[in-house]
C-alpha cells in the first residue's frame, strides 16, 4: 500500500542530478500551481482579490519576527509528524496514526512532568520527559505494527481505528482523573521546561517558538543517518521497495515493518514536546489536532526525504499560521481547502510529471 | 423507556450507518478502499442543508445532498482511477478537502463557523420522538431517507449478487486483470461503484442535516470511518455488513441510556466499533479476506 510517489523516487538515482533535479522540484511547483488556482477561485468566490490575500499572507507569516515564530512552532511540529509518515513509508508501511501517536507522546510527557519532583533540575527532567513522549508515541505506533508483522492486519485501517480508541482513551483519563477543573487540560508539568526563543531573543515575544526546534533538526539529521548510512536503514528501505527480494536477502520482513511502526510512532511523539515542554507546560486535548494528517501531505510533498520533509513543514506551517493572518478577508478555512488539494494534486500530478519530464527526455 | 422506543433510537442512529456502510461495500468489493465515506457524508450534510434551506424543501435537500457526495466520489474516482493516485493518501484528502470546503461554504452561505441556520426536514422527529414514547418508531419509518436506508442493504446484495454489473464489479475487484480479459469495462464499472457509494454515503449525510434540521461543523463527527469498520467487521458481505451496523446502533443507544446510570464509561463505549474491526482484522475471529485487488489501481 505505498504510495507509488514513494517506491519510484530512488530509481532516480540512476540519473543524472540535473533530472533529479527537476524530477523533485517539477512536482511540489505544479501542485503548488494547481493549489494556487484552486485559491483564487474561493478568494474571488468571496469577493476579495487574491494578491492582497496573498500579500497579507505573506506579511503575516514571513513579514515579522512574530509571525516566523508562529510558523517555526508549527513547522517543529510537522516536522516530526512528517518524518514518522516518511519513515513508514520508506518501510512500505502507511502510518495514518501519527493523530492518535503525537496526542499520546503529549501526554505522555505531561503525565511523567506531573510525577516528577518539582526540585528536579529541568537539564535532568527535559531529556527524561522527552524520551517519555517518544515511549508514548512509540508504544502506539508499536500496536498497529506487531498486528501487521504477526496477522497481516492492513496497518492503514488499524492505525485509522487505534486513532479513534487511544484519543477516546486519552479523553477519558484525563476528564475523569486529571483534568484542571472547568477546562480540558491537566495542571501543568512541575519540571523540565524547554525555553522559548523569546528568552533569548526579545523579537519573538509572544510567539510558541522554543528550542524544541534544536531537537527537530537533531532528529531530522538522525532520521536521514539512519535510513541512509546505517545497516537497518537500509533492510528497512529495502523492505520498503521490494519486500520478496528483502527477505530473499535474510531481512526478516515482519521484524521491519513493528521496528519500523515503532519508530515512526516514536517520532510522532516527539512532536508531543513541542507543546507540552515547550509552550503550554500541559497536556490538553487536541492540542495540536489535525498535525497527523497533515504529516502526511508533509512526507508526500516531502517526497518521504528528512530534508524534503523540513521544508515541506515550513510550507504547510507557513499556509496554516497565514490562513489565520487573513482571516479578516477570507475564511481561514480556506487554508485547510488548499493543504488538501496540495495533497491531491501532489498524488495525481506527480506521476504525471514525471512521466512527461522522462517522455521529453526520451524523445 | 420501553422497547420501541429503543428500536426507534437504534433505528435512528443506523441509518447514516446503513447507507454510508452499503456504499463502503460496492467502493470496496470494486477494489477501491472505502476511506473517504466520512467526506462523502460530510459533503451530502452540507449540501442537503443547503438544498433545503435555499429550495424550502427537504426534496431538494435529498437530490442535493446525493449528488454532493456523488461528485465528491467522482473526484476520488478520478485521481485514483485514471491519474492512479495512492488510495489511501488520496481518501485522505478527501476527507480533510470535504471538512474545508463545508467550513468555508458555511462561512460564505450562512456567515457562521458553527451551523446553517434551520431547515426543512422530513418529520418532526427529533421533538416528538423524545417526548412521545411510541410515535418515535412510527415517525422514523415515514422519513424517506430511512425507507431508503433500510432499502439500501438488500438492494446492494441483490445487485452485487443477483445482476452482470455485481458480478462485474466484484470480477474487477477480485481480478481486474481476468475481468480485463473477458472484455469487461474495468475502469467503467470502478467509477460507477464510486459514483454509487458516494450517492449513498451522501444519502447517510442528508438523513443526518435533515432529521437535526441544520448543518453543524463537522456534524459526521466520524460516523464515515464507523461505516467504515462495519464493512471490514462485517468482512465485506452487505448482509453481515448490516449487522454489524445495527450493533454499534444497538451499543451507543444503550450507552445513552447508561450514562445517567452511572455505568460505563461512554469513552469506551465509543471504543466498540474500532476495537472489534481490529480484531476482526487481526482474524481474531474467523477469517478475513479482503477483496484481493483492494487499493491496487492497476489494470
Amino acid at each position: 500500500m505505498t504510495a507509488d510517489t514513494a517506491t519510484s523516487a530512488p530509481v532516480a538515482t540512476a540519473l543524472s542530478w540535473r533530472v533529479r533535479l527537476e524530477e523533485s522540484l517539477l512536482p511540489p511547483i505544479a501542485a503548488l500551481l494547481i493549489a494556487l488556482v484552486v485559491g483564487d477561485i474561493l478568494i474571488l468566490s468571496f469577493g476579495q482579490s487574491p494578491a492582497a490575500v496573498y500579500r497579507i499572507l505573506i506579511e503575516g507569516t514571513w513579514g515579522n519576527a512574530y509571525g516566523i515564530g508562529q510558523v517555526l512552532y508549527k513547522a517543529t511540529t510537522l516536522t516530526f509528524t512528517g518524518l514518522a509518515v516518511a519513515l513508514g513509508i520508506r518501510a512500505g508501511v502507511f502510518n495514518i496514526g501519527a493523530e492518535s501517536q503525537l496526542a499520546a507522546g503529549g501526554f505522555a510527557a505531561a503525565a511523567v512532568g506531573l510525577l516528577f519532583p518539582a526540585a528536579l533540575p529541568a537539564l535532568v527532567a527535559a531529556p527524561l520527559l522527552i524520551v517519555a513522549a517518544a515511549v508514548g508515541g512509540g508504544v502506539v505506533g508499536a500496536v498497529p505494527g506487531a498486528l501487521k508483522a504477526r496477522f497481516g492486519a492492513s496497518e492503514v485501517i488499524v492505525t485509522i481505528m487505534l486513532n479513534f480508541i487511544v484519543l477516546a482513551f486519552l479523553n477519558w483519563i484525563v476528564s475523569s482523573r486529571l483534568h484542571v477543573p472547568e477546562t480540558l487540560h491537566t495542571p501543568e508539568i512541575n519540571t523540565g521546561e524547554i525555553p522559548r526563543l523569546a528568552a533569548f531573543a526579545d523579537v519573538f515575544r509572544g510567539s510558541a517558538a522554543n528550542l524544541t526546534i534544536l531537537l527537530a533538526i537533531a532528529v531530522t539529521v538522525a532520521v536521514w543517518w539512519y535510513l541512509f548510512r546505517t545497516r537497518a536503514g537500509y533492510e528497512l528501505r529495502a523492505v520498503g521497495l521490494q519486500p520478496e527480494a528483502a527477505e530473499y536477502g535474510g531481512v526478516s520482513v515482519p521484524r521491519v515493518w513493528l521496528k519500523a511502526m515503532t519508530i515512526s510512532g516514536a517520532l510522532a511523539g516527539l512532536g508531543g514536546v513541542n507543546y507540552v515542554l515547550g509552550y503550554k507546560h500541559y497536556y490538553e486535548e487536541g492540542f495540536a489536532a489535525g498535525s497527523g494528517f497533515v504529516g502526511i501531505a508533509v512526507a508526500l510533498v516531502g517526497r518521504n526525504h528528512p530534508l524534503g520533509v523540513v521544508v515541506a513543514a515550513l510550507l504547510f506551517a507557513t499556509l496554516s499560521q497565514g490562513g489565520l493572518a487573513v482571516n479578516a478577508l477570507v475564511p481561514k478555512q480556506m487554508v485547510e481547502v488548499l493543504q488538501a488539494v496540495v495533497i491531491i494534486a501532489v498524488a495525481t500530478v506527480v506521476p504525471e510529471v514525471r512521466r512527461a519530464v522522462r517522455s521529453v527526455r526520451r524523445a | 423507556m420501553t422497547f420501541l422506543v429503543l428500536l426507534a433510537q437504534t433505528l435512528r442512529i443506523a441509518v447514516p450507518y446503513l447507507l454510508a456502510a452499503s456504499g463502503g461495500v460496492m467502493s470496496e468489493r470494486a477494489g477501491l478502499i472505502a476511506l473517504s465515506l466520512e467526506g462523502y457524508m460530510l459533503s451530502g450534510a452540507f449540501a442537503a442543508a443547503l438544498g433545503s434551506y435555499y429550495g424550502a424543501s427537504p426534496w431538494l435537500g435529498l437530490l442535493a445532498g446525493l449528488s454532493a457526495g456523488t461528485l465528491v466520489a467522482l473526484l476520488y474516482a478520478v485521481a485514483t482511477i485514471r491519474f492512479r493516485a495512492d488510495q489511501v493518501v488520496v481518501g485522505i484528502a478527501i476527507n480533510l478537502l470535504a471538512i474545508g470546503l463545508t467550513r468555508f461554504f458555511l462561512r460564505l452561505a450562512f456567515d457562521s463557523s458553527s451551523n446553517s441556520p434551520r431547515v426543512a426536514g422530513f418529520s418532526d422527529v427529533t421533538e416528538a420522538g423524545e417526548s412521545i414514547a411510541s410515535s418515535g418508531l412510527m415517525e422514523a419509518l415515514t422519513n424517506p431517507v430511512v425507507i431508503i436506508g433500510l432499502l439500501a442493504v438488500p438492494l446492494t446484495a441483490l445487485v452485487l449478487y443477483r445482476t452482470p454489473f455485481g458480478l462485474r464489479t466484484r470480477a474487477v475487484g477480485e481480478h481486474p486483470q481476468a475481468a480485463v480479459t473477458l472484455g469487461v469495462p474495468v475502469a467503467r464499472v470502478r467509477y460507477m461503484a464510486v459514483a454509487i457509494s458516494g450517492a449513498l454515503a451522501g444519502l447517510g449525510g442528508t438523513y443526518l442535516a435533515l432529521d437535526q434540521h441544520q448543518f453543524t461543523d463537522s456534524m459526521t463527527a466520524g460516523r464515515g470511518f464507523i461505516a467504515l469498520a462495519a464493512v471490514i467487521f462485517g468482512r465485506w458481505d452487505p448482509t453481515r455488513v448490516a449487522i454489524a451496523c445495527v450493533l454499534f446502533a444497538a451499543a451507543e443507544t444503550l450507552m445513552i441510556h447508561l450514562q445517567g446510570a452511572g455505568g460505563i464509561p461512554s469513552q469506551f463505549v465509543e471504543m466498540i466499533p474500532y476495537l472489534l474491526t481490529i480484531v476482526a482484522l487481526a482474524g481474531l475471529v474467523g477469517r478475513s479476506r479482503p477483496p484481493a485487488a483492494l487499493g491496487k489501481a492497476e489494470e
